[in-house]
């Protein structure tokens, strides 16, 4: 579970990178009225609201094993 | 793992809504401007709400038919989920009147009160409010299980009216109304931006799964503390 988390995570991450090399980072976030912004806000919430889940889930599944 | 391909699924489709709803284009229309694009938000918490009580009365309707208490844990808690998305509706739309209807189209606080969604929702909800002050107040377990359980379904049937049907026989602010002078677009398919459709349904589907997960998470909960019950 946490693995692919993280994988994912790291693709997220990797492409906004690699978006940020062909055009400065300055550029890409402040383009456009900087929505990107609000889009990496956006993310980043629900990014550790799911996270969270994650891990509420995990630890209901740890409990489900106990009885 | 096998068993959570859905809430990996249920994640990746809230970013695509996100990154896609933030950046793809949207119509251009007056009044409504780029808050059109809370269409992928505020409208998937209503349709959300919808299938989450939907399950709450398939629940509530085998908890009467053989009496699993299991069943009845399932049909509240799908029910607390829904009235959660219906409570993040209502406070979205709150927002969105406030500077669409409200300031840009000059309509005074009294005719958005007599909205009749508004009013609608509000009774759904109240409705649904009602059903967890019921489940409250009984002390007997069976008792609380069985009368919620026709309550839960008298609740689920006043949705029709008070959401689906008689804001769409009066005139409403909302797009698509007999009588509403706005010629936005609504959730009639046919005047739904293909763009716009093809971000909206994976959304409507994302937000679903996020509730069902919130939802079963806390049935498990409610599984563990109840085990002893459940067992018997």
């Amino acid at each position: 579970m946490n693995k692919l988390l993280l994988l994912l995570a790291g693709i997220f991450f990797a492409s906004v990178a690699t978006a940020q090399d062909k055009v400065e980072m300055a550029d890409v976030m402040r383009s456009n009225g900087k929505i990107y912004v609000v889009v990496a806000v956006c993310l980043t919430i629900l990014i550790g609201l799911i996270l969270y889940m994650f891990s509420i889930d995990k630890k209901i599944s740890r409990l489900e094993k106990d009885k | 793992m096998h068993k959570n391909w859905w809430k990996i699924l249920s994640f990746l489709i809230l970013v695509y809504t996100i990154v896609a709803g933030f950046l793809l284009p949207v119509p251009k229309l007056f009044i409504l401007n780029e808050t059109i694009r809370n269409l992928y938000f505020h409208v998937c918490m209503w349709f959300g709400m919808m299938i989450l009580f939907t399950i709450s009365f398939v629940y509530s309707v085998k908890y009467l038919s053989g009496f699993q208490y299991r069943n009845d844990i399932i049909a509240s808690n799908f029910a607390t989920v829904g009235s959660l998305f219906g409570i993040l509706g209502y406070l979205t739309g709150f927002l969105w009147v406030s500077v669409t209807w409200v300031t840009d189209q000059g309509q005074s606080f009294g005719s958005v009160l007599k909205e009749p969604k508004l009013i609608g929702a509000a009774i759904a909800l109240l409705i649904y409010g009602a059903y967890f002050v019921l489940r409250g107040s009984f002390m007997d377990i069976d008792k609380r299980a069985r009368v919620s359980a026709v309550y839960n379904i008298f609740a689920f049937v006043m949705l029709f009216p008070s959401i689906w049907i008689i804001p769409r026989l009066v005139g409403s602010l909302h797009p698509g109304a007999p009588g509403g002078d706005s010629g936005n677009p609504a959730l009639d398919k046919n005047q739904l931006d293909a763009t716009m459709r093809m971000v909206f349904y994976p959304a409507v589907i994302g937000w679903t799964l996020l509730g069902v997960w919130i939802a079963t998470l806390k049935i498990r909960i409610s599984f563990i503390n109840d085990k002893k019950l459940l067992n018997e």
